[in-house]
């Protein structure tokens, strides 16, 4: 095997971060199967191809396993006649355990798996929330699945279908998780496996689940369906935790780093240095938790705030996720069935009235909210807006119907509770 | 021959529907133990997290950025540690560094000294410079500009130092993505391809390869239009209306958005996912027209640098750089990091005269 020369790759090698390039030539140069070795010669080939002309080299198509229809990311190369080892260079996109839990035995036992059919480059994870296994011709995409497939291992999503989800490390660890994040991931996600695995919505719908409001999974900014842990009673404060934090740190560092960033000014420090929260005012930001962690913890009455929407830029700009349900519990079975109902019918809803390419957010945006909120039966409430109307464009048909049902729901409440 | 078929496809496994696997079997024991039972964590040094449960026993946890594109031998070596130095549970945070936890507290040591000595880094935990999010540019997409694995590795190479320690005000999230798609996310830095020119079209190919509507129904600017050139059904661009966002791309191949000179890198700041203290932020536009540059994209770099540092010395503890330029506002961000202010900045996208100054709040 001639090896190619890689002069702008090798210059990727230097320098105290690890180096990808160095993995790569490792698998070229020592691994005992010359298949491997040749694949990843000509991957570093068309890299520095790429590097010298400025331009990417592969281009997408259709390949799956058998029963499905997504799954994998199909790469074909555009100069695969300079680089015909790895011309077929298609990408698996595999589910992870919830929370990205992994034993190495079992990171071994997908290594080993991975070496037999594909090049042998994997990633944890994509941003997608997948384990990449990066570099598998057609045939091999077929044997590989298989293998993994027999010990717990299913594709993920790609295309215009339901995506992999995400979930942070959550109870397994994090003094702040208010719901079983890894449940939630699993029982929305595994709900949908046939949208997964066979792609036929509008765009790609994806599911993250934060368990706090600190949404380490970004589920706000990416997921179209985000899942936040919240709890609704008051900040549970260890006084003598906290008089330690402002005999160490001293009280300025406690009124600026504390008291002043709360958002909502529902912070104060008691002149003996305990704190009191006005928890009726509280957000649930989690600043002041995270800024004591040994002190401040959240409340007992735990749950969960539901948003729809979030995306990127294409098509139409920006979109954060907006809450839908400000708080549901997430205990009894009939909580964690009414969470998964609010997926299925978003889901129905969308395919229903999305446009071709339309993520559910634009599709909100498109039609309104209230459009949206009625095709899934749930009510308006003043949780859902930053503020009220501003356009007196709107017509008010059955305004005395609607605040007739706001005064009997109230009445409800109060009998309920 | 139809017999044959039938046989090769009886002989097709049928995929087992399993769906995400539960996450709980692979859970180190003294986590599954106190799952949804721990009380409170410390931060004992960078890179390493001691949580406490409730029935006072720990689990410490040891992060370490890896180059995230592994070769099986890397993934063994990382499993090598967790065997010898660790219990053998690991777990990918998001921004894909690798996290070991172990019971027992003189166990972090020695496995620090494991991975160090592996070449591995360990930090990226609370106030540094996180391991940069990023996804798979010219070594795999069909539509990037560029290569954010080089990309990373070269910021990275220089940033080492914010990772390893903790000296920024606050957590410092990186993204970097290969087309204003954006898969590497929002960032408190964003360094994104931005395209310059609109794309150009190989009008042989079009109508073999695109489906004409969609690639039109694409458009966010409606500049595509259905034509005839040189006698084939084509599709052309008005040059005039078009933002160059690409989007057209990966429906339409023959409309080659990707060049060598004219696709520039743009850093964007401000984006922030948490809710903590304001409510999460998108990014900001805050420099331009930098050059696309393999292998070692110094330009970018730089001025990674210059805002990283402008940062470190300007913000208070706690603020997010989205946190920190709201105190100090915009022109002052501009004038400390020396960049350009230029109509571009300005947008003009629907819904933006809401990020218009409507006010009298002007710093002087």
């Amino acid at each position: 095997m001639k090896k190619h020369d890689t002069p702008m790759l090798d210059n990727l090698e230097e320098g105290p971060w690890p180096s990808f390039i160095s993995g790569i030539k490792k698998l070229r140069d020592d691994h005992p199967d010359d298949r491997v070795n040749a694949v990843n010669n000509d991957l570093l080939g068309q890299l520095e191809h790429s590097y010298e002309t400025r331009k990417g080299y592969w281009k997408g198509g259709t390949v799956s396993v058998y029963g499905y229809g997504g799954g994998i990311i199909p790469r074909f190369s555009e100069v695969g006649k300079q680089f015909p080892a790895s011309k077929e260079f298609h990408t698996l996109r595999v589910q992870p355990p919830a929370g990205n839990y992994y034993t190495t035995d079992m990171l071994r036992k997908l290594a080993d798996s991975w070496e037999k059919f594909g090049s042998g480059l994997v990633t944890f994870h994509g941003q997608t929330g997948n384990i990449m296994f990066i570099g598998a011709t057609t045939e091999n995409t077929q044997h590989f699945f298989d293998e993994i497939n027999d010990y717990g291992f299913d594709l993920g999503g790609a295309g215009p279908c339901v995506r992999t989800g995400m979930s942070c490390v959550g109870a397994g660890r994090c003094e702040m998780s208010n719901i079983n994040e890894h449940k939630a991931h699993r029982l929305l996600v595994n709900n949908f496996t046939d949208d997964i695995h066979r792609p036929a919505l509008p765009y790609k719908f994806k599911f993250k689940v934060s368990g706090c409001p600190n949404d380490c999974m970004n589920s706000i900014e990416r997921a179209d369906m985000s899942v936040i842990g919240t709890w609704r009673d008051d900040i549970k404060v260890d006084q003598e935790e906290f008089k330690k934090y402002v005999a160490k740190k001293g009280r300025k560092h406690v009124i600026d780093n504390i008291v002043t960033r709360c958002p909502t000014n529902a912070i104060s420090l008691n002149d003996d240095d305990t704190i009191v929260i006005d928890n009726q005012n509280c957000v649930k930001c989690m600043h002041c938790l995270n800024v004591v962690p040994k002190a401040l913890h959240p409340g007992d009455d735990k749950g969960a705030t539901v948003l729809i929407g979030g995306k990127r830029t294409l098509k139409i700009g920006d979109l954060m996720g907006t809450v839908i349900v400000p708080f549901m519990k997430l205990e009894s079975e009939e909580d964690w069935e009414k969470l998964v109902e609010i997926a299925e019918n978003t889901i129905d809803f969308w395919a229903e009235n999305a446009l071709e390419h339309e993520r559910c957010g634009e599709m909100i945006e498109r039609i309104g909210l209230i459009n949206y909120l009625e095709g899934i039966g749930i009510d308006a409430e003043p949780n859902m807006v930053a503020h009220p109307r501003e356009s007196s464009y709107v017509r008010l048909d059955d305004w005395d119907d609607e605040a007739v049902k706001w005064y009997e729901k109230a009445d409800s409440k109060k009998d309920t509770a | 021959m139809e017999k044959e078929t039938k046989k090769v496809k009886k002989e097709m496994r049928t995929p087992i529907e399993s769906g995400c696997p539960d996450g709980f079997q692979y859970m180190h024991p003294t986590m599954r133990k106190n799952f949804g039972r721990w009380k409170y964590h410390e931060h004992p040094k960078p890179g390493v997290l001691k949580h406490v449960s409730k029935s006072d026993e720990e689990i410490w946890t040891v992060r370490a950025g890896t180059q995230r594109i592994l070769d099986v031998y890397t993934l063994r070596k990382l499993c090598d540690i967790g065997d010898e130095f660790a219990d053998g549970y690991v777990r990918f945070t998001i921004r894909s560094n690798i996290e070991y936890m172990v019971k027992d507290a003189t166990k972090v040591d020695p496995l620090i000294s494991a991975l160090e000595k592996e070449g591995f880094i360990v930090g990226g935990t609370k106030n540094s410079v996180a391991m940069i999010a990023h996804t798979q540019g010219w070594l795999h997409c069909d539509i990037p500009g560029t290569d954010a694995s080089g990309v990373v590795k070269s910021m990275m190479d220089e940033l080492i130092d914010e990772f390893k320690n903790n000296e920024m005000p606050n957590r410092v999230h990186m993204t970097t993505s290969c087309c204003q798609i954006n898969c590497g996310g929002q960032g408190d830095i964003a360094i994104n391809i931005q395209h310059t020119k609109p794309p150009k079209i190989n009008h042989d190919l079009v109508s073999n390869v695109c489906e004409r509507p969609s690639v039109v129904a694409r458009c966010p600017v409606a500049a595509i239009r259905p034509a005839i050139v040189n006698g084939k059904p084509s599709l052309e661009v008005d040059e005039k209306k078009c933002i160059c966002c690409g989007a057209c791309y990966p429906p339409c191949p023959p409309m080659q958005i990707n060049d060598p000179e004219h696709s520039k890198l743009a850093i964007w700041v401000g984006g922030n996912h948490s809710n903590a203290r304001t409510k999460p932020t998108f990014q900001k536009l805050v420099a331009a027209g930098i050059p696309n540059n393999p292998p070692r994209w110094p330009e970018a770099t730089a001025i990674v640098k210059r805002i990283l540092k402008v940062y470190k010395d300007d913000a208070r503890d706690w603020e997010r750089i989205n946190d920190w330029i709201d105190r100090i506002g915009w022109p002052r961000f501009f004038e400390l990091t020396e960049l350009p202010f230029t109509k571009y900045h300005i947008d003009n996208w629907r819904g933006g005269r809401k990020t218009l100054n409507s006010s009298a709040y002007i710093r002087f």
